[in-house]
């Protein structure tokens, strides 16, 4: 029904559903606050205008009133706020089996990456009713994945990993746009998001030239020479990557982190941040030397190597950071 | 009321407008009276200046293609409009204009207690503005009002540091003025003024100012922390050196929010200055408006994240960072049922700054329920960076900050000018205002929910958004109207207006006990209060000097 309103925009993911709920009873209760406000304001407006001999009447006040309209409002507030937090919480827990997407954002385009191979630019296909999850990074500037028909958005920083997840719901093509003021051409980098029924879908995807995202960061891995210290036994200098996706990392100074998408890509980057226990401070960085691109694969190359994805790999919060990323946050010396 | 009564006056008193002439008596004047009209030309002419981008980046919206200007034009049009009207002109506007004027008058103080600081926050201002205006004509800035890293930091080109500089320099302004009435508040009352018998305008400019001195030093290290960042590249924001863009805004919110409230809170102690008066009432629950200010003030800081909820925070922060702001959202409710109450039983006028307090009440009651919106997470992130959040802060800065301040300009315009406005002009101007205002913004709410993001000049991408935008930039014409009329009759009113009364409302509170306009000591002898605020009834009451006179 609300589709067919035309201020209203479409609704297109499951999520969709849950926002205008929400938004629903907002435009209620604020609606009857409003009301009863202004319906107070224009009666005593109109019931006590002045009229010559009638004085005015003194009232100093009431607590009980006073503590009434406090009391009320902060009920009513918890509601919307209780409410707010748990489709909040919804969007920001990714489920564990979704289809995963590199989004690269750059100033001013889009850069997708399927997991199979398939690339877009300011175009992202997906089928209908599977989860998929977008794991964001920029190449330069702050920008944001703004889908207004799946009703979420979510900053894209640079240097780290943000991710944001939805389950299309109706075929189509909705907008895409970057939200968060990134230069010049902000408003030119907007896209679409192509959502297809699933045999559709197949066919698109597998359409593509090139092979899947892990076998090109396993070329990668390869050919930067990464295969000679972080080798599949125990021998190497570096650790053993087989197996370490979403499992629980001891560092050298005695901190425990989750080895999620956003530590990889630190280790990549800025190898001596969270060095694991036991390995001398050998590695390279590579930070200027891979682009976006290659760590997104050179990601999901390690996590294919990952046989299972132990349950707290995906916990890996729709913001930045996992809660075991978080904790070493807290430690160390950055500031969330 | 019994506006159309001018006393003749034969000869002129000496007041502060007349007791000297020249151009230095008014540029080194240490008068508070002086330096608050210093003030409200400077503003004014700050405000005309915003408004001129505000009406550029609305013409540029009224077709779906960006025609009018460029894409780096429109930047930098939204960027210095938000700094000019944010910095220049709101942040300044009642506190350095009615604040400087009334403060010490409402208390019984012949002056502020640092005359010359007082004079010297108008030179920071002055040179803040000129720098900014400096900045302006020589390329701009494009980087929105709030200065986004790593953008900010290496990637723009525009005039970062320059504008940075000139709002540094203008805070320092800022912080003054708010360390003046802290100082002036509590040491300088007449004998009687009580803290529980001050006006409301006199505790809400008390909160005003410790945002002021407390928050204020926060931007002007995050400014500087910017401009060693472009210059030195230290790695406070930028990531590849180990910096955290999330930082920025931390810091940025951290005052930026709490600005907010440097904005509204006076407005909203005007209106409970109007509001009292013309309902010939004691204000409903004298207390719990004062506590609420300090409220507002102090819950003010603990909310600067709702700005972020998308930004890539932990989701724990937002959960308590949603909660604090609706435990702010109690007290600005408070002060609405204490207006709407006092209002019940009253003998309610409808002169032009009663009007502007109605529009202040019906604007900043729909700007405060959607706030409510924007507080709840699951909404926040389908709406924040849209039209919806600009809709939201133009309700509040704009439908509250600016209406309270028109109708504080309308309530002291005899006090301060020692003429009368024209009645029915005005009455007019606060209608058009109000539809004005309601007309440009309330599209934007529609829009926001539609998904149509901030900051873009073009949306041809998305031709559907555009009947919306037309509405929009019709009713910002109509508000341009609004604007200017008061304008117009306040500076016809200096020449052809009536002289006005001491008294021209029969309001309580001591800046009405001295003469319009006030002489330059204030008052002839130091005032004794004996009386609590909002003496309505005994003023009232028949007294031999004082007949009702009909109209």
């Amino acid at each position: 029904m609300l589709n067919n309103f035309p201020l209203w925009p479409q609704q297109a993911s499951t999520m969709a559903a849950h926002v205008d709920a929400l938004y629903i009873f907002l435009l209620i209760v604020c609606g009857m606050m409003t009301l009863l406000v202004f319906s107070f304001l224009i009666y005593f407006a109109a019931r006590y205008r002045y009229r010559r001999g009638v004085p005015a009447e003194q009232i100093e006040g009431s607590t009980p009133l006073e503590i009434t309209w406090s009391v009320i409002p902060f009920l009513i507030f918890m509601v919307i706020f209780g409410w707010g937090a748990v489709v909040y919480f919804q969007e920001r827990t990714p489920p564990t089996d979704a289809t995963e997407v590199y989004v690269v954002a750059k100033q001013w385009m889009w850069k997708v990456e399927h997991a199979e191979g398939q690339r877009e630019i300011n175009e992202l296909h997906v089928p209908v009713g599977r989860d998929v999850k977008l794991i964001m990074t920029s190449q330069d500037v702050i920008h944001s994945f703004y889908i207004p028909a799946f009703r979420i958005k979510q900053d894209v920083l640079p240097g780290r990993y943000t991710v944001e997840w939805f389950r299309a719901t109706k075929p189509g093509v909705y907008h895409l746009f970057c939200a968060e003021y990134c230069g010049t051409q902000h408003s030119g980098m907007v896209g679409d998001i192509v959502v297809q029924e699933p045999a559709q879908y197949e066919a698109w995807i597998n359409g593509g030239p090139s092979g899947p995202l892990s076998a090109t960061g396993e070329k990668i891995f390869a050919e930067l020479g990464c295969s000679t210290c972080h080798r599949t036994d125990t021998q190497g200098r570096g650790p053993n990557l087989q197996n370490v996706f979403g499992k629980p990392v001891q560092l050298e100074d005695g901190r425990t982190v989750t080895a999620d998408e956003n530590y990889l890509r630190e280790c990549i980057l800025d190898p001596g941040a969270k060095r694991v226990k036991g390995f001398q401070p050998i590695m390279p960085t590579f930070q200027g030397l891979v682009t976006e691109e290659q760590v997104n694969a050179l990601v999901a190359y390690i996590k294919s190597i990952s046989a299972s994805k132990p349950a707290e790999s995906v916990k890996t919060t729709a913001s930045t950071i996992s809660p075991a990323t978080e904790k070493v946050q807290a430690h160390g010396s950055q500031v969330q | 009321m019994s506006m159309e009564i001018a006393i003749p006056q034969p000869v002129e008193r000496e007041n502060y407008l007349n007791k000297e002439y020249g151009v230095w008596s008014w540029l080194l004047t240490t008068d508070h009276k002086r330096i608050a009209l210093l003030y409200l030309i400077s503003i004014t002419f700050f405000f005309f200046i915003g408004g001129f981008f505000a009406l550029l980046i609305r013409l540029e919206l009224l077709t779906p293609a960006g025609d009018l200007v460029q894409a780096d034009t429109y930047n930098k049009l939204f960027t210095m409009h938000g700094m000019v009207m944010v910095f220049f002109f709101l942040i300044p506007s009642i506190p350095a204009v009615l604040g400087n004027f009334l403060v010490p008058l409402m208390i019984g103080a012949r002056d502020l207690a640092f005359p010359r600081i007082n004079l010297l926050s108008w030179y920071l201002y002055i040179i803040g503005g000129v720098m900014m205006l400096h900045c302006m004509l020589t390329g701009g800035v494009d980087t929105g009002w709030t200065f986004y890293a790593p953008f900010s930091t290496n990637y723009t080109n525009t005039k970062i540091v320059e504008a940075g500089l000139a709002i540094f320099v203008a805070g320092f302004s800022s912080i003054l003025t708010g360390l003046n009435f802290v100082v002036t508040i509590h040491r300088m009352r007449a004998p009687g003024m009580t803290w529980s018998r001050l006006p409301l305008f006199i505790w809400a400019h008390y909160a005003t100012s410790l945002i002021q001195l407390l928050g204020t030093p926060v931007i002007a290290v995050t400014i500087v922390l910017v401009a060693a960042e472009r210059a030195l590249h230290l790695g406070i924001f930028d990531p590849r050196l180990g910096g955290d863009p999330l930082l920025f805004q931390h810091l940025f919110w951290f005052y930026s929010h709490p600005a907010v409230y440097i904005m509204i809170l006076p407005s909203m102690g005007v209106v409970t200055e109007i509001i009292p008066c013309f309902s010939r009432k004691r204000v409903f629950g004298y207390s719990f408006i004062a506590f609420s200010s300090v409220a507002i003030a102090v819950f003010g800081f603990l909310v600067w994240a709702h700005h972020m909820f998308v930004a890539g925070m932990s989701v724990y922060a937002a959960l308590v960072f949603s909660l604090l702001s609706y435990a702010v959202a109690v007290p600005s409710a408070i002060k609405v049922f204490n207006w709407t109450a006092t209002l019940y039983k009253g003998s309610i006028h409808y002169d032009a700054p009663m009007l502007y307090a109605f529009g202040f009440l019906g604007l900043f009651t729909i700007g405060g329920l959607t706030g409510l919106f924007l507080s709840a997470l699951g909404i926040n992130v389908h709406v924040t960076d849209t039209y919806f959040v600009v809709a939201h802060f133009h309700y509040i800065m704009v439908g509250g900050a600016v209406m309270g301040y028109l109708g504080g300009m309308h309530f002291w315009w005899p006090k301060i000018s020692g003429r009368l406005y024209p009645e029915g002009w005005a009455r007019l101007a606060a209608l058009i205002v109000f539809i004005g205002f309601n007309l440009t913004f309330f599209p934007q709410f529609l829009l926001g929910y539609m998904g149509m993001p901030r900051r873009y000049y073009d949306y041809s991408h998305m031709p559907e958004f555009q009947v919306l935008n037309v509405l929009s930039t019709a009713g910002a014409t109509v508000l341009g109207v609004g604007y200017l009329l008061p304008m117009v009759y306040f500076l016809w009113s200096m020449r052809y207006g009536k002289p006005a009364p001491d008294n021209p409302w029969h309001a309580a509170g001591l800046e009405w006990m001295t003469s319009s306009p006030p002489t330059t000591f204030n008052f002839e002898k130091e005032p004794v209060v004996t009386w609590e605020a909002y003496n309505y009834e005994e003023l009232d009451a028949p007294h031999p000097k004082e007949v009702p006179v009909a109209r």
